[in-house]
């Protein structure tokens, strides 16, 4: 397990300085004059343009620059934000409980949905159930999510006024941020209301990130447990006299889910690409709004420190998914 | 190879039709497993329709979809009340024809598929063939080069790629094919390991071809099945990445009828006039569910694994 768990770590190294190489040449790539670019102003003088770049150490070599930009990386230091003047890491830790609460949720909803409709298509294969789920799951797939959110605002906000439009909360509600999960914060402050409050905001925004990777599980569910059911144990499972629901349950599910896990990993740059176009139609105050709203403001160090944050995390999450299938598909680990 | 073959001295044309035959009766296997999967079929004819749209915009389309119409901002659809028979779908808040600028968009769409996957497959086969062929120091470099571009979501990394190029569709439509590149040099390669060491393979090479025939006319032809899907699944994903990048002002800027910008226009609109953002995403939807559909029918009549079950 250790050499797997090592050799996973090994091909990660490189892509992880390549990903840092992308964030480096990101801002070098840009047109026109980095100075003016950086500094946020039209038209500088000289003597200011010698100060803006020596300031952000531009004027000394590329290798110079790309191992300071490593070394401020490891001590945390992702430059700063000449909006707000603070500096990127700490606006993306502030920004980031937002999208992980959007995220959890939306993947909650796509794998308590996906996996019982991907089995129930599985096992009335031909039905007419199966053919509306794969149906509605092809249609989800399909989905131009952005487009989506705003039939629900215009539905469930316009016609029905259930939701409110935008935002985590309602404005009438101030306590302070513990985890910066707007539910358990909510709930621990105690104030009536709130926690209502902050699902009605969620809830919309969850089910529009939620619909891909509910039809990709749904999908894949319904494909490995079609691949599974045929297999040999099944069929000496049932020839048993096993109940199907537990030749359902205990046999075929467990077998059919390793793949499933490996999609539902695979979701997590999905969820993320998503949060951009979800959190921009509801104003949700994340990760993925901050970076659109950073490339519009050209507020170029927030946009190179989100790529290489972002692009961390799904290195992260797909490490650890290797790691889970290693642990439940031995024959992964042996091989 | 052939002119050693003795069959092929003894008679030439008889092989050749032999030849024709095969190809014919391939077609006609892989058009009977096609069609037993009906909604591939109907993709295909919905799909058929959108390109004839397309082509034919200037003839079919009622209106100039950039002429903007004074006396009409916001009509409704003429089902609703207030609407005009003159603009079936209504007309947007400049007062441009809702159903002309859509019929226009197709046009877009599919472009902006075509050009994608175009530059993406080319790219992805011969970066993917030479490394599954070449293997050693520059395998593993394009791989990992792969790595990092799968490492970014697809929808920032373009986003990124739009703001160092500057907005526009040319752009987008680049940093696209940059991003979707990727899934072909992997299908590609992988492709090719597994046939590099068969026989036939071993054959041509002991026959005195060249690396060039080799990757491209003995190895590549065998490799295509996986690559038609993935590039019905990029078409589609273009598409929609695409209008997402117009969606949040970085793709085809206005007026141009897309699809994706029409919608960030009627963004400001959704409580008070329903059509100007129901229409552009459905067609949309349409699009990208009618090409998911046929590839889905394509991998069901291409993998040999399904045809047998």
């Amino acid at each position: 397990m250790l050499r797997f768990l090592l050799g996973r770590l090994g091909l990660l190294i490189p892509t992880f300085f390549g990903v840092t190489l992308v964030a480096f040449s990101f801002i070098r790539m840009l047109p026109g004059d980095p100075a003016e670019l950086l500094a946020g102003e039209r038209g500088i003088s000289d003597e200011r343009r010698a100060q803006v770049l020596g300031q952000l150490g531009f004027d000394k070599p590329l290798w110079h620059q790309y191992l300071d930009y490593i070394t401020g990386i490891f001590h945390g230091d992702l430059g700063i934000s000449f909006v707000s003047k603070k500096p990127v890491l700490d606006e993306f830790l502030t920004l980031f409980p937002a999208t992980a609460e959007l995220a959890l949720c939306a993947i909650i909803i796509a794998i308590c949905l996906g996996i019982p409709a991907g089995i129930f298509a599985a096992v009335k294969r031909g039905s007419i159930a199966d053919q509306a789920i794969m149906g509605t799951a092809l249609v989800g797939y399909s989905m131009p999510i952005f487009w989506w959110g705003l039939l629900l605002i215009i539905l469930f906000s316009g016609t029905l006024g259930w939701t409110p439009v935008s935002g985590r909360i309602s404005l009438m509600f101030f306590f302070p941020q513990v985890t910066g999960f707007m539910l358990i914060d909510s709930l621990l402050s105690g104030e009536k209301g709130a926690f209502l409050s902050a699902v009605s905001h969620l809830i919309l925004p969850s089910i529009v990130l939620a619909t891909i990777p509910m039809a990709v599980i749904a999908r894949q569910t319904r494909s490995a447990m079609l691949e599974v059911l045929g297999e040999d144990y099944v069929r000496t499972a049932r020839a048993k006299g096993l109940p199907p629901r537990a030749v359902i349950g205990l046999h075929a599910l467990r077998n059919a889910l390793i793949p499933v896990v490996t999609t539902i990993g695979l979701q997590v740059g999905v969820l993320l690409a998503g949060a951009i176009l979800t959190e921009t139609i509801f104003s949700w105050p994340g990760i993925g709004k901050w970076l659109v709203d950073s490339i519009s403001r050209r507020d170029y160090f927030v946009v190179q420190g989100g790529l290489l944050l972002i692009a961390g995390i799904i290195m992260l999450v797909n490490l650890i998914v290797d790691v889970l299938y290693g642990l439940i598909n031995p024959r992964i680990r042996y091989n | 190879m052939t002119n050693t073959s003795p069959a092929s001295k003894a008679d030439p044309t008889k092989l050749q039709a032999e030849s024709r035959n095969a190809t014919k009766a391939q077609l006609l296997e892989f058009w009977y497993y096609f069609s037993q999967n009906k909604g591939a079929v109907i993709g295909l004819v919905i799909f058929v329709l959108l390109v004839l749209m397309a082509l034919l915009a200037p003839l079919i389309a009622p209106h100039d979809p950039d002429f903007q119409y004074r006396d009409s901002f916001l009509v409704p659809p003429f089902w609703e009340e207030g609407g005009k028979a003159a603009f079936l779908l209504g007309t947007d808040a400049v007062g441009r024809d809702m159903l002309s600028r859509l019929i226009f968009g197709a046009r877009f769409s599919l472009f902006i598929g075509v050009v994608v996957v175009t530059i993406a497959l080319v790219g992805g086969v011969v970066i993917g063939l030479v490394a599954g062929y070449v293997r050693g120091m520059t395998d593993t470099l394009i791989m990992r080069v792969m790595d990092i571009i799968l490492a970014f979501p697809s929808l920032l990394l373009a986003l990124v790629l739009v703001a160092i190029l500057g907005p526009g569709l040319i752009n987008a439509m680049i940093a696209i094919a940059i991003v979707l590149q990727p899934h072909f040099v992997r299908l590609t390669r992988a492709a090719v390991l597994s046939e590099r060491t068969r026989d036939y393979v071993v054959a041509a090479k002991v026959a005195g071809a060249g690396h060039i025939r080799l990757m491209f006319k003995t190895i590549l032809p065998n490799c295509l099945a996986p690559l038609i899907v993935q590039a019905t699944l990029s078409f589609s994903n273009a598409i929609l990445d695409a209008a997402a990048l117009g969606f949040l002002g970085m793709g085809a800027q206005p007026p141009t009828p897309e699809w994706g910008t029409m919608l960030a226009e009627a963004r400001e609109f959704i409580l008070r006039a329903w059509w100007v953002v129901t229409f552009p995403g459905l067609a949309i939807l349409v699009t990208v569910l009618a090409i998911n559909l046929v590839g889905d029918g394509l991998r069901d009549a291409l993998d040999p694994k399904l045809k047998r079950s």
